[in-house]
């Protein structure tokens, strides 16, 4: 169990490592390769905690697919060191701080509730996964019984963001 | 504790017996390209020119490892160790036999025996896309960057088509674990045809092959490497051990993909018993035939088709190839349903 | 406890340390010669004219953005084809429902020109 613990440790670390200098770093590129470093050690975190499935969907989806789109951003607005404009200052500024305070009171709150809820049982417990075949069986019997309608309002959301894409990529024709 | 030495065992011959086989590949490669070709191919080191995969990798190991002036550096150091550790970490989770018996301990032919291991490999197989764009960007060459590009925008695409052409056989099996998607084949229709994967999943079997020879960058998909416009793709400036990372990824990629599509679609270890041979040495050799069949239609590709266009590649992908998969999922589906 | 991953863990270790050992191998045993030319970015022979790392063409973005929104779909699918015994018809129209809006994302983008090259 200690080594559970010392594991945590390890890949919370290297996780937070990731994500500062992520933002330190000047270079585009270097902060989304240090992205990448924060997510595989969240995805080893999601290991810890049994969760493989969603482990290897942290892995493939945000490493594999959202951080390539990242890259391909990066790449396509070009090495130019532009000064940064007035706008940023005066009004992005301002707007980052009050997001980052909420985030900050979102995630103390999470932390509460979660001091609450503690050592209480939910319905998914261990047993109850492993009588159902395993994690993708049971979050898959979850998901398209139970929890049908925001299934479907995914796909919702992947239809905004694909015909989104594609318009703005393609204005011109 | 014995637990512990056992996989560490397991890893080591793994390990070995990839890198191993991967060298070979070469050596067969050029064989069976040279004899499609009308020539001989290497002959000199050793008998029969067996000895030239050492000689390859000590040549490769005592070349200067180069890095030019306006790369990178540690993006251009790290991209081979990038694309190099995930493709060798998807060997973890293939099954290379049935489990057996020895001193009355258990034991699986699995390094890591896990219940997502399909979506394991995809995600390891995605990652493996950054030791090419960070190859292409590192590098600051033109050659290198068009490469990176073009390479990474195929993988991702042809990703999609390889994803979607697996959820047949997930249907079938209704695991995600390789040794269940295994005994989900086992038996025979009508007596004497194999239950394998391939015969209900074709249009499957036929996507996932296409879509992996794009995936790993192989003839007739081989354009971020098109030797006639792109010199050499994302590893252009890359000399002595970094390049051999690349080869070495390469290959194993290709070895991965015929061990997947063995276990997906052809039964993985299962096969007839040959006799005086224990049951699990007999899994192994038919787990190993079955991925040399793969990688012999690899070399059979590579010197019958000429390459693709950038163009025909990427319509190819999204407008035959994305459309097939969808449709062969709803069939499936249906046909589960009703038959 | 993860009880069937740390195999690929200890693996991580063992794949890592090779790559390591072997790059610093090369570089012990490589000679090492340096020289003006030799530095220089290779362009058919000819000195390298502007950057290499340029603004790149938008069409990789809408592959990228393309492939994140089917990736998605199709990581919703593994889970659908591993419990789809057990939810049956039922499991067929909602997958059919919510694949055949994504159709209509696919048709746009076909429409608009985002498939070609």
């Amino acid at each position: 169990m200690i080594a559970m613990e010392v594991l945590f440790v390890l890949f919370a670390l290297a996780a937070l490592t990731g994500a500062v200098l992520m933002i330190a770093v000047r270079n585009p590129v270097h902060s989304v390769l240090f992205m990448l470093l924060t997510f595989v050690n969240v995805a080893a975190m999601f290991v810890l905690l049994n969760a493989y499935f969603v482990a290897v969907i942290q892995v493939l989806v945000y490493t594999g697919a959202i951080l390539v789109l990242f890259l391909f951003v990066v790449m396509l607005l070009g090495q130019q060191r532009r000064p940064v404009p007035e706008v940023v200052r005066s009004v992005q500024a301002p707007v980052a701080i009050l997001v980052g305070l909420a985030l900050v009171v979102e995630v103390v709150g999470v932390v509460v509730a979660s001091a609450v809820t503690a050592g209480h049982k939910g319905h998914d417990t261990p047993q109850a996964i492993a009588a159902a075949g395993g994690n993708v069986q049971a979050l898959g019997q979850q998901l398209y019984t139970t929890w049908l309608l925001p299934f479907e309002v995914a796909s919702v959301l992947l239809l905004v963001a694909a015909v989104g894409a594609v318009f703005l990529a393609k204005e011109e024709i | 504790m014995a637990e512990f030495f056992i996989t560490l065992i397991k890893i080591i011959v793994l390990f070995g017996g990839v890198l191993t086989v991967m060298a070979y590949l070469t050596y067969f490669e050029r064989k069976v390209v040279a004899r499609m070709q009308s020539r001989i191919g290497p002959n000199r080191t050793g008998p029969i020119g067996l000895m030239q995969p050492l000689a390859d990798g000590l040549k490769l190991l005592t070349k200067e490892p180069f890095v030019p002036r306006r790369a990178d550096k540690v993006v251009f150091l790290l991209a081979p160790v990038l694309a190099f550790i995930p493709a060798l970490l998807t060997w973890a989770v293939v099954p290379f036999g049935p489990d057996f018996t020895v001193l009355g301990r258990k034991i699986s032919m699995v390094v890591a025996d896990v219940n997502v291991a399909l979506i394991y490999m995809l995600a390891m197989s995605s990652v493996g896309v950054y030791g090419i764009i960070m190859a292409g960007w590192g590098s600051n060459n033109k050659y290198a960057v068009m490469g990176a590009l073009r390479s990474s925008a195929q993988v991702i695409s042809y990703e999609v088509a390889l994803g979607l052409s697996l959820i047949g056989t997930i249907m079938i099996a209704g695991s995600l674990n390789l040794g269940d998607i295994i005994h989900a084949q086992q038996g025979t229709y009508v007596g004497f045809v194999p239950r394998w994967n391939v015969i209900p999943q074709i249009v499957g079997f036929t996507l996932f092959l296409t879509s992996a020879i794009a995936e790993t960058n192989r003839a007739p998909f081989d354009l971020p490497e098109a030797e006639s416009e792109l010199v050499a793709g994302y590893h252009v400036e890359y000399s002595g051990f970094g390049f051999a990372m690349f080869f070495l990824a390469e290959y194993i990629n290709m070895l991965t993909v015929s061990a997947v599509a063995s276990v997906a679609f052809l039964g993985g270890w299962l096969g007839p018993a040959i006799p005086f041979v224990p049951a699990p040495i007999n899994g192994v050799v038919w787990m190993l035939l079955k991925m040399s069949i793969f990688i012999f239609f690899y070399f059979w590709l590579r010197s019958t088709l000429p390459r693709f266009r950038y163009d025909q590649l990427m319509s190819l992908c999204w407008k035959v190839m994305l459309p097939l998969a969808l449709l062969n999922i709803l069939v499936t589906g249906i046909v589960k349903l009703f038959v | 406890m993860p009880v069937s991953w740390w195999p690929i863990g200890l693996f991580f270790i063992i794949v890592a340390g090779f790559a390591a050992t072997s790059l610093a191998l090369s570089k012990l045993v490589a000679p090492s010669r340096h020289n003006e030319a030799k530095a220089e970015t290779y362009e058919s022979g000819i000195r390298p004219l502007g950057e290499a790392q340029q603004r790149s063409d938008i069409r990789y973005y809408t592959v990228a953005m393309l492939f994140v929104v089917f990736d998605v779909e199709a990581i919703f699918l593994y889970p659908w084809a591993v419990v789809y015994d057990r939810i049956g018809l039922y499991g067929l129209i909602e997958m059919v429902l919510f694949i055949v809006l994504l159709v209509g994302a696919y048709l746009y983008a076909w429409r608009r020109g985002a498939l070609d090259w």
